[in-house]
């Protein structure tokens, strides 16, 4: 757990970087997120006051956007493309086996904190479908039986980078 | 050659023309997203060790995508140009001493003709690229884009220079309107019209944006040619931004193109440092830079004025004002809006000149699209012709035909804004008119490919439940609309269809169409009326007879064994997630199938075909 | 002065004037539910919708946004505009199935509920016209309260569904909601809105409470005029 004060000076670190400007709003928010893997209230209330702006607004963007998370998200963030190509070749089938593995839903995280599913709309990947990201990892052509090997090989070693 | 004042250009293109000329040995490598998830970068390495390792002088360039993505990594190799496909970390050795060293040709790596079965050397015989026109997209295989050098080489800038010294903005605006360039992104908006709007608009300071938002699923043409080519769309915009008198631009590039982002961000670096970006570009007094703004995983931020508030730091929602962005953009400013693609045309339109670039094409759609061939088709990639080809050849000649050699039942172009078109249809000439004529679109580029096994229902339910997602929620007939249209298609998935849903539909399309704040909502009926229009069975089918016929929806399809093909090995019912499948080793299995949840496991884990969908 | 034809009658206006207030001077009804008088306009209700012809191009446009132009011809209840406008009520009683509001102007309009569309319980009376959180960033100046999510999740309310520091309880919000969604309790000595209990005012004349004391600290800070000098109710001044 972040302290709340590192919280504060890494936003203000974030804002100042972006020139304190409103427009820089979501990329603030996109550093604030790269820095804690989500948006916690504290970096919220801190980047409103510091530009300027209600909080209201600054949490309009932050729940508009679905890169963006207000909840702790795990060391893997699963994302499952549903682009249509994806799609066409399984991708559902996929999403639900990922589902049941996992034990949790879209926007959820495993209670060990290791894993946090998403979907994504395209990843740009398509001749790879179906496709699923796990952080910066592409992992193309999945099925059903690579799933568990994939998990499998994820708890033994560790986070993904 | 014109000489490029203030760069050190012609020494910079003399030493690459003695480095790439013809006779060099080089070697490019496809670095594209898709590729690096095949792990070509791990093969790059191999073959850079193994050069080290055999005391050779030969360089190992990491492209742009090379297109043909179904057969990557990809590997060619001057100055034979042998291309060589699916290249393994275990073939290097091999490629090295063997191609690298003498010139030898190894078959295995060669691409098979799939009728005549001959092996193909180069780029140019394979059918997947003989009837492309590739003059946007072709040079990203021959450039590492992490460089300029290699952008100058291949003649870029010239047409800035060309712009800059010989040309007015008028004179550029008339070369873009005699060319006839169209929005790629899909509006199909003429382009010289646009920037003569904005040059005849009041209000200062003026923008030009570049939108790399790449919303359509299945579509990664602006994804390719940012990371392969940035130079070229910065070239374009530069050129574009003197026509129209702006001095700052931006690119806006979705979220989840990280390599984009990377390759811009360092092209946009590299240009300023030449003083081809920022004050006083090539020694004149025309100034102009550009920044990058990041998506943030929003479909609706491909549409202009939702685009325009998230540069701003809003919400992504569209402005509901009746003013033109030429008027009244970002900032309220006049802006320029153009897709990707569109500005990289625009180099090529100034190099070659407006005639060259109108004799392709036809005649109300000039030029070549990139289109992105995906779903289930054999050669998935990108393609580039000129417009006017035919579906026919795409799917065919250069798509290689249906995979698996089932049987070809739609393809959706267009995105979710656009609609399906059948198999009577093939013959049809693709460009802007031809295709919205049909009750579709052009779009970005993205053509899905569906099969016999697709359920054109679940498309149009998938389409919706996309939109529903992505809506931005400001407009009733949107937010509402859609989400009502949406439950009712989930409902016939389901096998919960009533009489009268297909009517309801069709009368709400209308509504939604007319009452709709921005496109998103105002072509969101699109795949569901194109896909009622050309295949009414299957929607009666689901309703009527609470059938699928293609064998999709869960609710509507039962598993089962045929006791004639299974062996009793046992792997379903250990895949099996509900314990569904039962049976004695080496007997046939059943599926019971109220325990049953269609999740396809079993079907993928059978070596023997046995399971049958009904 | 700009002249054009509304339903076949010869409207003049002057520039800049709005469609629907060119029409509603000509005694021509249009239904609106989010265009308020105190705010900017929205266009998000889409009920004021009307059919306009350009040259020989007809195009459907919300008539509270759409401004006057010479020799527009204007239809405001062509085929295309009632279906529009009967799709929109609908979704509307669908999605809040219990304002007597809504109710009454699917009445007025002729619209029933569609069957088909199974009525939520979970929206209370709002149609997200965001009136509310104009009223509140335009005229208070505190924003306190947004429209937040996206699509069919969208809600209004405060950040986190918690008390705000910036909302002053001055009620604006609840004031031009169309269909009295925002619950804004008054009792004695206490108001309570927006998850949150502010302490009221008495009016140093005639002794009733009348506002916030947040409200009127605001106003002070904002205007300069002591807080004491605030302390006189509407009736009174």
């Amino acid at each position: 757990m972040t302290k709340a004060s590192d919280i504060v000076v890494k936003t203000k670190q974030i804002v100042k970087k972006h020139g304190g400007d409103k427009s820089s709003l979501i990329a603030v928010l996109q550093d604030i997120q790269e820095a804690f893997n989500y948006l916690p209230k504290q970096a919220l209330t801190t980047a409103a006051k510091t530009m300027n702006m209600p909080l209201s607004r600054v949490y309009e963007a932050a729940t508009f956007y679905t890169a963006f998370s207000l909840k702790p998200r795990g060391e893997n963030v699963v994302r499952i493309c549903k682009g249509t190509a994806c799609h066409v070749r399984g991708a559902s089938a996929l999403q639900d086996k990922f589902e049941r593995t996992l034990g949790i839903k879209p926007g959820e995280m495993t209670p060990d904190g290791k894993f946090s599913l998403e979907t994504v709309n395209c990843v740009g990947a398509c001749a790879l479908g179906p496709i699923v990201v796990i952080n910066t990892e592409y992992h193309g052509q999945m099925t059903m039986n690579k799933v568990d090997k994939l998990i499998g090989k994820i708890n033994e070693e560790g986070a993904q980078r | 050659m014109k000489e490029i004042p203030n760069i050190q250009a012609r020494q910079v293109q003399d030493d690459l023309r003695i480095n790439y000329g013809p006779n060099k040995k080089f070697i490019t490598i496809c670095a594209g997203t898709g590729c690096r998830a095949y792990g070509s970068l791990k093969v790059k390495e191999a073959l850079e060790a193994e050069i080290k390792k055999q005391n050779m002088n030969v360089e190992v360039l990491a492209t742009g995508c090379f297109g043909f993505c179904e057969k990557g990594p990809m590997v060619v190799v001057h100055p034979h140009k042998y291309f060589y496909h699916q290249v393994k970390v275990e073939d290097v050795p091999e490629i090295v001493s063997k191609t690298v060293a003498n010139g030898e040709v190894i078959s295995r790596l060669l691409y098979r003709h799939p009728d005549t079965k001959k092996t193909l050397f180069r780029e140019e015989d394979l059918p997947f690229y003989k009837k492309q026109l590739r003059v946007v997209f072709g040079s990203n295989g021959m450039i590492d884009p992490t460089r300029i050098e290699d952008y100058l080489a291949i003649d870029g800038y010239q047409a800035l220079g060309k712009a800059l010294s010989e040309m007015t903005p008028e004179g550029v605006i008339s070369e873009v309107k005699k060319a006839g360039l169209r929005g790629r992104g899909g509006g199909g908006f003429p382009t010289g019209v646009k920037w003569e709007g904005v040059r005849r608009a009041h209000g200062e300071p003026k923008y030009v944006i570049a939108n790399g938002d790449e919303g359509d699923p299945g579509a990664y043409m602006d994804r390719s040619l940012m990371e392969g080519n940035p130079h070229s769309v910065i070239e374009g915009m530069i050129i574009g931004a003197y026509a129209v008198g702006a001095q700052d631009g931006y690119i806006y590039v979705r979220n989840e193109y990280p390599l984009a982002v990377m390759h811009l961000t360092m092209a946009i670096a590299a240009a300023r440092e030449a003083g081809i970006l920022g004050k006083n570009i090539l020694g004149t007094d025309f100034s102009f830079d550009i920044h990058i703004k990041k998506g943030a995983g929003a479909f609706v931020c491909g549409e202009s004025s939702a685009l325009f508030a998230s540069i701003e730091g809003r919400a992504g929602e569209p402005r509901a004002k009746y003013v033109h962005a030429v008027e009244k953009g970002l900032w309220d400013k006049p802006t320029v809006l153009n897709n990707v693609e569109t500005w990289a045309n625009v180099p090529l339109i100034i190099n070659r000149g407006a005639d060259w670039y109108a004799s392709i094409g036809t005649e109300k759609s000039k030029g070549t699209k990139i289109f992105s061939l995906v779903g289930k088709i054999k050669n998935t990639g990108l393609i580039e012709v000129p417009m006017g080809t035919t579906l026919y050849e795409i799917i065919y000649d250069m798509g290689g035909g249906i995979s698996n050699d089932r049987k070809f039942k739609a393809v959706q172009t267009g995105g979710p804004s656009g609609g399906c078109i059948p198999e009577s249809l093939l013959d049809l000439p693709v460009d802007f008119d031809k295709l919205h004529e049909v009750g579709s679109m052009m779009g970005s580029g993205g053509m899905i490919v569906m099969d016999d096994r697709s359920c054109m229902v679940d498309v149009a339910r998938y389409f919706l439940a996309f939109l529903q997602e992505e809506s931005c929620g400001k407009c009733v007939p949107c937010r509402e609309g859609i989400r009502r249209m949406s439950d009712i298609l989930e409902d016939i998935c389901a096998g919960k269809g009533k009489e009268g849903d297909i009517d309801l539909l069709e009368n709400m399309s209308q509504a939604i169409i007319d009452g709709s704040l921005c496109a998103l909502g105002g072509s969101a009926p699109n795949p569901v009326l194109s896909t009622i229009k050309y295949f009414r069975e299957e929607y009666d089918a689901h309703i009527k007879d609470h059938r699928c016929p293609a064998g999709v929806c869960k609710a509507l399809i039962t598993y089962t064994i045929d006791p004639e093909k299974c062996t009793g090995c046992g792997l379903c019912i250990k895949v099996c997630p509900t314990q569904a499948t039962s049976g004695e080793k080496k007997k046939p299995h059943t599926i019971d199938n109220d325990k049953c949840i269609r999740c396809g496991a079993c079907i993928e884990s059978c070596k023997f075909d046995a399971i049958n969908v009904e | 002065m700009v002249n054009l034809i509304i339903d076949g009658k010869n409207i003049t206006a002057e520039k800049d004037t709005m469609l629907l207030e060119a029409a509603r001077a000509a005694g021509i009804a249009i239904p609106s539910l989010c265009a308020h008088e105190a705010v900017s306009r929205s266009g998000a209700c889409r009920l004021c919708v009307v059919e306009i012809k350009k040259g020989n191009r007809t195009i459907i446009v919300t008539s509270c946004l759409y401004g006057v132009e010479e020799g527009l011809v204007v239809n405001t209840k062509s085929d295309r505009v009632l279906n529009v406008r009967r799709l929109v009520m609908e979704l509307l009683l669908a999605r809040c199935p219990e304002s007597e509001v809504l109710q009454k102007l699917a009445k007025e309009l002729g619209v029933e509920p569609q069957p088909r569309f199974v009525a939520d319980q979970d929206k209370g009376k709002c149609i997200l016209c965001r009136s509310c959180v104009r009223v509140c960033e335009e005229v208070v100046g505190v924003s306190a309260i947004g429209l937040f999510a996206r699509g069919s999740h969208k809600t209004v309310g405060t950040p986190y569904n918690e008390k705000s520091d910036a909302c002053i309880g001055c009620g604006a919000c609840a004031y031009v909601c169309p269909t009295g969604h925002i619950e804004m309790l008054t009792t004695g000595d206490k108001r309570k809105i927006w998850g949150r209990t502010f302490k009221m005012q008495t009016c140093d004349t005639c002794g009733r409470y009348f506002a916030p004391v947040d409200q009127l600290k605001y106003i002070s800070k904002k205007t300069g005029v002591p807080l004491k000098e605030l302390a006189i109710c509407m009736d009174c001044r």
